[in-house]
Formats: C-alpha cells, structure tokens, sequence
C-alpha cells in the first residue's frame, strides 16, 4: 500500500512542478509587460519597477524563485492589476466562499445521486427508475451555466422566493441556488452511475444466495450489495470534486458570490497574469492531490484492485 | 454442366443476410427517443445553413427605431420582422441565433473530429505496440487528464488572445484523451485477433496493420464516442463565450448568447428565451442520437 502511494506521488509531483512550469513559460510569452502603460514610463522608473519584482533577471532564475516561493512558502507574488495586494490575498478573500459552497454541493451531489440511483436500482422499471433516468438525461445537457440563470428565473423573477445573487456570510437564502446549479449534473452523473452498477450487483449470484437463505431484502442491499456497488462511484469523486472548483466560475459570475472563480474571470479579462497563475496552480494541485486521495481511497477499499 | 444450372436468385431472397450495418441500423430505428431526435437536429442544422434567408435583418444590422428602447418594443414580433426580438443595441435576435447556432454546431463537429483523428491514430498506436511505448504514450494521457484544463485553456486564451483559432487549439489539445484512452482499450482485445495475427504471419507491415486492420474494426466505438464527444464540446465553448473568453463581437455563439441574455433576464427575456432553447433542444436531440447509436454499435454495454 505505502508503494504504491509513494508510486502515484511520484506521478503527482511531477506533474504539478510541470503545470506550474508551463504557466510560467506562458506567461512569459505574453506580449506586453505589467508596467505598460498608455503614455510609457521612464526608463528609469522602468528599471526601478523592474528590479523591484525581479523581472530584470534572467527567465529561468526567476521562474526558479517562483517556484522555490510557491513550493515552501506558498506564496504566489503580487497582483499587477489590485496594487498593494497578494495572489495570496486574493485567494485567501475567494477560496473559502468557494470552498463552502463547494461542499455543500460535494455533499448534495454524493447523498442524493447516490440515493436515487440506488433506488431507481432497486425498483428498477417503476416510475421512480423513470424518474431518476430522466432526470439525469435533463441534467447532462443543462450544465451548470445554463441551470443557474434557470434558476434565477424561476426562483427570483417567476416566484421572487429567493435573493438573485450575493453571498452575505453565507446566509442559507444565499447559498441554495448556487448549490443547486452547482450540484446536478454530478448528482445526475452519479445517480446513472449508482444505477447502473447497482443493478449490476444485484443480479449477480452472491445477492441471489443472500436472498435464497431468507434474509430480509433490506438487509441484502445495504449488508451485501451496498458496497460493491458504490465502488465505481468512488472513481468518479475526483472529476465531481474538480467540476465544483471548475464550476465555481460560472456560479461566481451568475451569482456575484465573490469566490476565486469571480477573481479568476475578472484577472482573465484584466490580464492580470499572476493572479490568472495562482489560481491555475491552486487548482491544479488541488485537483492532483484529490485525485490522488480518491485513487489510494479506491485501492484500500477495492480488494480486486492490484498496487 | 446445365445440372449446375441452378437459378441464382432464389436461395438469395429467401436467405437474405443481414449486414452489421444493417443490423446496427434495425436497432437504432427501434429507439423511438433517437428517432424523434433525428428531424429535430436536421431542422436546426437546416436553420443554421439557411436561417440567414428568413430572416428580415441581418445579423450586424442596427434596426435604430429599438436603441434605447428594446426593453419595451423589442420583444418578439411578427409585423417588424424581429421574430426572436432585438437586442440591447438593436440587433436581430432570430439572426444571432442562427449565426451562434451555425458557430456552435460548428466547434461541435471540428473538436468531435480533432478527436476522431488524434485520438484513434494515438490510442491504436499505443494500444497495438504496447510495452514501453504504451506505458509512455497513457502516462502522457494520464498526466494532461489531471491538469484542470478549463483553467489552462483560459490562461491560454488570455496569452495568446482571444480568438477562433485559439478556442479550437484549445479545444483540439483536450478532446482527444478520452478518446484515446477507449480506443487503446478496443485495440487491446483486437490486437490478439487471428485476422491481425494472420496479417502479421504475411509480413504486412506494423504502419499497414495498424491502419488498415486495426483502425477499420474501432469504427463503431469511435462512432459511438464522437457523437457523444459533439454535444460535450458545445458545452465546453459555451461555457467559455459564457465567461466572455471565448468567441469574440461580432462573432457569437449559443454560450455568448445565453450569457448576454442573463444580463437582461429582468425586462427582455427573450434574448434569454430562443438561444436557451436552441441550446437545451440540440443538446437533447444529440444525446438521443449519442445513446441510440451506443446502443445500435455497442450492443454490450446495454
């Protein structure tokens, strides 16, 4: 086990050092500098500003200090576009919004997908498989951008029940509708997935010898058939996991619920590149690093799986 | 020698074989959702090739008399020829929609077929040579797959600027790891085949055996996928246009649309209203014809 942990880190570290790596050279490729302005500066001021953010040194030793700063200290450098503020300002302001809400659909998508696939399973072919089978092909092809002004439609014009944006702390009213648009194509996605494994499982003869010694149906689905049926839907936590980060930038912007993705949008359209950079890598690492949780998490749970 | 003279025609029409095609075909016409699905998706090809020739204004035309005051005389109507309406600066919704139709449909289709192309001549190759090569061509896959692409893609869109081309680079760079990795896992249980063993008795060459043996039997899946691949890609540009990073003014596409629309949701709602449903209906229809043609070609997964 310890292996092949070690095994997926040495796949996983690499392939961080090579993102940071390959934002870095392109924003270094990006016409223009930080400091342009309309009317130009002074060259002297230039050489000032320059040497003051290092950028009068040579590419591979700053992309060195970058990395060795990101690395050990975390620190991603200044904005070029919010003077007198950090990437790591920006990121501590926009994370842990996103990071809530985030959750709460991690949590919405896994509970409630995972119950309906279970029971469209279980009474496979009734109105409730029906149910669950429509509602997950509705989910596929609104994705998240085209749900929330959906919602916003509904809940705020049509019905005017709930706010149309904002954040406030995080108050409940706040946080339902970015949940929603947030959650159901993953909790579609892991109900078809529930679904389809589960009636997998139960067909097959270990269930049928459970049933045949008389023990109660309930009993034979969350004792025996529960188990092996959730495992591919383990597998699937990583991309879920990674589309509510990736997700967070559209309900950010529908929303103004002012997590990362509403900085990231705004840096991009700024060309604000450190902030743009921060946010990838951020990401990025994120992404590896929960991926490679739920990969250790499946070989530990998963006795087939070989490491 | 006239004992032989058997007539031709008759064991042929009673036995009449049935092709995969064939067969392939028989079922796909059994699935009544797919089958719905196919006139919808014709008539929004239709609309996007010749909608341009129904509609009363063009697309970057100013209709004046709205400026100013589209949130109250812009909404759809038949006498001033704005079927859909107009927009905040007075242009014609109805010819919007077909040109942000015709230029989703059409990264639909190119970034389904960048895939088609990279991602079976990349998953055959590695999947037929295998060993160390195999290992190194997936571990690439493996390592691009775990890279958060939408956030890469939009540092590349603001580096290099935003544009068509950069939107389809992007595009192409992702699309093709899934594919590959489905191909590689076909060409593996093809690879052991007798015919593919034959063709390697007879000394064709690997180049030969790969293109012309193997690639040949991965169709149905490819088929399947693409199809599958169309509707994912017009997600994916839409949700960039959406976030204002992707196709630019005056060029629009069914992502933009939908975004310019949340802007006015409040008094105009038809600028929300036709791109939205052009969108979900296509989306429907599309994975309709992606599920029946799995269901059709793929009859294991079933």
């Amino acid at each position: 086990m310890l292996t092949y942990i070690l095994r997926r880190l040495a796949v996983a570290i690499p392939t961080l050092l090579l993102l940071i790596i390959f934002s870095f050279i392109l924003m270094e490729a990006a016409p223009g500098s930080p400091f342009d302005t309309e009317r130009g500066v002074p060259p002297a001021v230039l050489a000032n500003l320059e040497a003051k953010y290092g950028l009068d040194r040579p590419m591979i030793e700053r992309m060195g200090i970058y990395i060795w700063n990101v690395v050990t200290q975390f620190d991603f450098g200044p904005s070029f576009t919010y003077t007198n503020r950090s990437v790591n300002d920006i990121i501590a302001q926009g994370f842990p919004v996103t990071l809530t809400y985030g959750t709460y659909a991690f949590i919405v998508a896994v509970l409630v997908g995972g119950a309906l696939g279970i029971a469209a399973a279980i009474y496979h072919n009734s109105w409730l498989d029906y149910l669950a089978v429509g509602i997950s092909i509705g989910a596929q092809v609104l994705p998240n951008f085209v749900m929330a002004p959906i919602l916003v439609l509904i809940f705020t014009l049509w019905l005017d029940w709930l706010p149309g944006g904002g954040w406030r702390g995080g108050q409940a009213q706040y946080v339902i509708m970015p949940v929603i648009a947030l959650s159901t194509s993953y909790m579609a996605s892991i109900a078809r997935l529930t679904r389809s494994s589960m009636l997998e499982v139960l067909n097959a003869g270990f269930i049928r010898t459970a049933r045949a010694k008389g023990l109660p149906m309930r009993r034979v689905i969350f004792r025996h058939a529960l188990k092996p049926a959730l495992l591919p839907v383990i597998s699937y936590l990583g991309p879920a996991f990674v589309g509510m980060i990736t997700g967070s930038v559209v309900i950010d912007v529908i929303f103004s619920t002012g997590g990362i993705g509403q900085f990231f949008v705004n840096s991009a359209l700024a060309r604000d590149y450190s902030v743009i950079m921060g946010i990838t890598i951020l990401v990025g690492a994120l992404t590896i690093f929960f991926n490679l949780v739920v990969d250790v998490l499946y070989a530990w749970i998963d006795p087939k799986i070989r490491y | 020698m006239t004992t032989l003279d058997l007539d031709p025609q008759t064991p042929a029409a009673e036995l009449k074989g049935r092709s995969l095609w064939q067969d392939a075909r028989n079922r796909f016409f059994q699935n009544r959702a797919a089958l719905v699905s196919m006139p919808i998706l014709i008539f929004v090809v239709l609309f996007a090739a010749f909608g341009q020739y129904f509609a009363q204004w063009s697309n970057e035309e100013i209709d004046w008399s709205m400026l100013g005051q589209f949130e109250t005389i812009g909404g759809p109507s038949i006498e001033n020829g704005h079927y859909f309406g107009v927009d905040e600066t007075g242009r014609d919704i109805f010819a919007r929609t077909v040109q942000g139709t015709r230029i989703s449909l059409m990264i639909g289709v190119i970034g389904a077929l960048v895939s088609v192309v990279v991602g079976t001549i990349y998953g055959a190759v590695a999947g037929y040579i295998g060993g160390k090569t195999d290992q190194i061509m997936m571990r690439i896959v493996d390592v691009m797959m775990s890279i958060p692409y939408m956030f890469v893609l939009i540092l590349l869109l603001v580096v290099f600027g935003r544009s068509m081309f950069m939107l389809f680079v992007g595009i192409g760079l992702i699309s093709w790891l899934d594919m590959a990795r489905i191909v590689r896992g076909q060409t593996l249980s093809i690879k052991n085949k007798e015919f593919v063993e034959a063709a390697i008795a007879t000394g064709v060459k690997t180049r030969v055996i790969i293109f012309r043996h193997i690639v040949p039997n991965l169709l149905g899946v490819v088929i399947v996928y693409a199809t599958l691949l169309v509707p994912s890609m017009i997600i994916f540009e839409s949700f960039i246009s959406f976030l204002g990073l992707g196709v630019q003014e005056p060029a629009t596409s069914w992502g933009a649309l939908i975004n310019s629309g949340t802007d006015h949701m409040r008094t105009a709602p038809w600028k929300l209203y036709f791109p939205l449903a052009f969108f979900v209906v296509t989306l429907f229809a599309l994975f309709f014809i992606g599920d029946g043609l799995r269901d059709a070609l793929d009859p294991k997964d079933r």
